[in-house]
């Protein structure tokens, strides 16, 4: 048994250490909210946040996370940042499908987190892990300014 | 694709076939009606028809016909009903359709389908209607409590006030009694003046959810219960399975059962997708290729320009071209090809069934439900009405969900389980069997006067019918209207004209609807002609295309506001170009303008993209502009990098390292101007991924004089 530390509960788990972090919060603790999109980490649809860090938990060991703090887009809202990029993501309307946007939350909150204000190159580097199918890159960029300049 | 001219399904969608050229709306249909029994209703609920249920709550329920694969279809379509019945949109409640041809097929696709961008055409009068033959009869009922004229009443939030006397009543209130009365006929729609929720902004009622992990997309099901699968297609079509190591894969910590679909898939079901995967790499199937073991892309292609080399059938002539052309001052000739396309949508595909002897239950996202219930039905030996189909959000399909292979396969594996499966396609088995794009093989040529006109102009259309699989009675005589979409329709005004089509099924490729669909594809063809021809005539791009466009108003307007907005013809910095394209497709128009730089690398640089587009009435314009803004990107993503291709029979890519995506860092800014008017509603989810391709290679030549007639780009353009 593991104990895991997801959004500021412990959970128990008994799945074997290789076990990537993406399928242990879907299937095993049943929340959805983060996605499968490659699980190769090319396409940014499953990032959550590992002590505060931007991570890709499709390739992530569930077994390399002892004492670590695991944050997913069901909790990010009651962050400052989290809270502010998800309202600016409404306020500029970014979402189509809406499938990736959990993974571009999470980076852009996490891009937040490390830079206050960043910069067109900054939103570049912190969010070129994550593809939006349905290209609403535009609307991310623009929200993110927005959500900077709160 | 087009408007289909399909059998109607139901006498009720029987509709003037005149009526559906050219995108036009049906007026004066009648709307089907949803009797309590048969229905996604309750007791005590007002339904004067299939689209609308109104609780003794007051709660407003649209029964959408269409579903959101992230267009805004579900806000779009409770604006129209909320806007004739006076309700807020925070009123009403969304609820995807069941599988009811009858009540919820697309009056232009005559399916119950979402595609081709004809959800806002299809919905614009009957949802109103809905909308306000609900009202009719609500307001009806108040007015008579009150013993006063119906007239004299209004209704503001879902309630019905009668200002005179100071009452008012809520529509719970009376929705039960409303639902004794008949359902008029004759109900009069608002004026577009008094439009409170068309046209306008309005916030979307799906994005909430997606912004927080709370939308449920097929791939969230959850079943009590339930195991969780993976599975491996045969990678050659018609090849057989030879082999598996089923012991190694059941040793699998987690691994519950291995199951075999003929010579078609094996599946691993496990407590986890990664008990699963792990089962089925262990597995390790082994298959035979049988005879498409020998196919390439290029035997692909050599078999299409052997095919294009014969005459095709004739889907416009218009004067004689071939004639025309032949005593022309200057004659120019092209072939144009393009890929196949995977449609990846970032959501792979999956299914979640629970099969019982007598009855069954999926929880999926598709575009065709009631196809997905046939499937499962025809699986697990039940009638369809046996068949339960939760339909959830989908993750993106662009075409790929209005197949039903997935959820066929799935039925066959989830027939031999005892328990609820989802079934989780990994993002290589998704892209290695999808249901591609077509290649195309295009042959065009033209004939011009000595002042550069057109007087002759021919395209030859090869490659796959979709139609004659998808909807067999739609393809007529040997004509896919689909394939030529966009080909034998240009905006343009030419003497004389031939366009043709040539069937041609590629071995071992299955082939499907893509965003975009024809004018995709013949678009980018045409266009990319046009400007070849401009550049001959040694005319500028814009210029030559006003020329051919004085019977076209609404084509010219658009082209006028993109080369305006664009800046066209102001000087650039070197290694810079800007490339145009005009559209008329799916009842909008729409002009492009790509500003590019290519690197003496040869890298494409998107510096920048204005569109205008007049799709007449619209519903929402924000959505309008991301519908632009997002399908203009797919397109440049996919013009820039993609296609698919096979050796010894099975596809070549994989996942998105070696299928590529365009990401932030890569993206234009880009500006979407409307035209606003009183015209007919136009679609526009897919205008601006056709657009694309035309505008940038267009761009790619001024800025570098490299005319790329085959796409993708990137692998064919030089550096400096």
């Amino acid at each position: 048994m593991k104990t895991l530390n997801i959004n500021g509960q412990f959970h128990q788990v008994d799945v074997p250490d290789d076990m990537p972090l993406l399928w242990v919060i879907r299937d095993v603790l049943g929340m959805t909210g983060t996605k499968f999109g490659c699980g190769i980490a090319q396409c940014g649809a499953c990032t959550v946040h590992v002590d505060g860090e931007a991570v890709r938990s499709c390739l992530y060991p569930v077994g390399t996370l002892d004492g670590k703090r695991v944050v997913t887009i069901e909790a990010v809202g009651g962050t400052p940042n989290g809270a502010k990029i998800q309202k600016a993501w409404l306020d500029r309307e970014v979402v189509q499908c809406g499938y990736c946007q959990s993974g571009q939350i999470m980076s852009a909150t996490a891009l937040l987190d490390r830079i206050a204000k960043p910069t067109d190159a900054d939103i570049d580097d912190a969010m070129s892990g994550n593809i939006c199918r349905c290209g609403t890159y535009v609307r991310i960029r623009d929200a993110i300014h927005a959500a900077a300049e709160v | 694709m087009p408007i289909l001219n399909l059998e109607a399904p139901s006498r009720r969608f029987v509709l003037k076939a005149s009526a559906l050229a050219g995108g036009g709306l049906l007026l004066s249909m009648r709307l089907p009606s949803l009797a309590r029994a048969d229905g996604p209703t309750d007791s005590a609920a007002f339904m004067p028809n299939a689209f609308v249920k109104i609780d003794a709550a007051g709660t407003v329920t649209l029964i959408a016909p269409h579903t959101e694969v992230g267009q805004g279809i579900e806000t779009a379509q409770a604006m129209l009903i909320g806007d004739e019945l006076d309700v807020g949109l925070d009123q009403i409640q969304v609820q995807p359709a069941p599988p009811d041809i009858k009540k919820y097929a697309d009056p232009l696709l005559g399916d119950q389908a979402t595609g081709g961008s004809t959800s806002i055409r299809s919905d614009w009068t009957r949802l109103r209607q809905a909308g306000a033959t609900a009202r009719a009869m609500l307001v009806a009922v108040a007015a008579k409590r009150w013993a006063v004229d119906p007239q004299t009443c209004r209704v503001e939030r879902g309630v019905i006030h009668h200002d005179p006397s100071n009452r008012s009543l809520g529509y719970g209130d009376v929705a039960a009694d409303a639902a004794t009365l008949p359902v008029p006929t004759d109900v009069k729609l608002k004026e577009a003046a008094e439009f409170k929720l068309i046209g306008t902004s309005a916030k979307r009622l799906d994005t909430p959810f997606k912004v927080n992990g709370s939308a449920v997309f097929g791939i969230d099901a959850k079943v009590p219960g339930m195991k969780f699968g993976t599975l491996a297609l045969v990678p050659v079509v018609g090849g057989k399975l030879l082999g598996m190591n089923e012991a190694a894969a059941r040793k699998v910590s987690g691994v519950r059962d291995v199951v075999r679909v003929g010579d078609e898939a094996v599946a691993v079901i496990g407590d986890h997708m990664w008990a699963a995967k792990q089962g089925l790499e262990a597995l390790a199937p082994t298959w035979s290729a049988e005879r498409h073991g020998g196919v390439t892309l290029q035997t692909i292609v050599a078999e299409m320009d052997k095919a294009s080399r014969t005459q095709g059938v004739i889907a416009k002539k218009e004067g004689d071209a071939e004639a025309s052309i032949a005593k022309a001052a200057t004659k120019l000739s092209a072939i144009y090809e393009l890929p196949f396309l995977s449609h990846s949508p970032m959501e792979p595909l999956n299914c979640t069934l629970h099969i019982q002897a007598d009855k069954a239950e999926i929880w999926v996202g598709t575009q065709v439900p009631v196809r997905a219930q046939k499937a499962v039905a025809d699986a697990a030996g039940l009638s369809p009405d046996k068949v339960t189909v939760n339909n959830l959000y989908m993750g993106g399909a662009f075409g790929r969900r209005l197949d039903i292979d997935s959820v066929a396969i799935a039925a066959k594996i989830a027939a031999q389980l005892q328990y609820p499966v989802k079934l989780v396609w990994t993002r290589e088995e998704d892209l290695r069997h999808d249901y591609y794009r077509p290649y195309y093989y295009d042959r065009v040529s033209a004939g011009l006067d000595a002042e550069g006109r057109i007087v002759g102009w021919t395209h030859r259309v090869t490659g796959s019918s979709i139609m004659a699989r998808w909807a067999p009675s739609a393809f007529k005589n040997g004509l896919d209207s689909d394939a030529v979409e966009g080909a034998a329709d240009t905006p343009y005004e030419v003497p004389a004209t031939l366009v043709d089509y040539v069937r041609h099924e590629p071995a071992g490729v299955n082939t499907g609807w893509w965003r975009g669909v024809g004018p995709t594809h013949n678009v980018f063809v045409t266009e990319s002609f046009v400007d070849e021809i401009a550049s001959a005539a040694g005319k500028d791009a814009v210029a030559y295309r006003r020329s051919m466009l004085g019977k076209n108003p609404r084509a010219l307007a658009v082209l006028n506001l993109a080369a305006e907005k664009s800046g066209w013809g102001t000087a650039l910095p070197p290694r810079c170009g800007r490339g145009v394209s005009v559209q008329f497709a799916f009842g909008s128009y729409v002009s492009c303008v790509i500003e590019v730089e290519v690197s003496t690398a040869g890298e494409i640089l998107l510096r920048r993209a204005t569109v205008a587009i007049d799709c007449g009435l619209t519903v929402n314009p924000d959505t309008v502009v991301a519908q632009i803004e997002g399908g203009l990107i797919l397109g440049l993503s996919t013009a820039m990098y993609n296609q698919i291709t096979l050796s010894a029979g099975a596809i070549d890519q994989s996942n998105f390292h070696d299928y590529r995506a365009m990401r932030i860092n890569e993206a234009p800014k880009i500006a979407v101007h409307q035209i606003r008017n009183a015209e007919k509603p136009g679609g526009v989810g897919e205008t601006g991924t056709a657009a694309a391709a035309p505008a940038l290679g267009n761009a790619i030549f001024a800025a570098t004089g490299q005319r790329l007639r085959k796409l993708p780009f990137a692998p064919g353009l030089k550096g400096a």
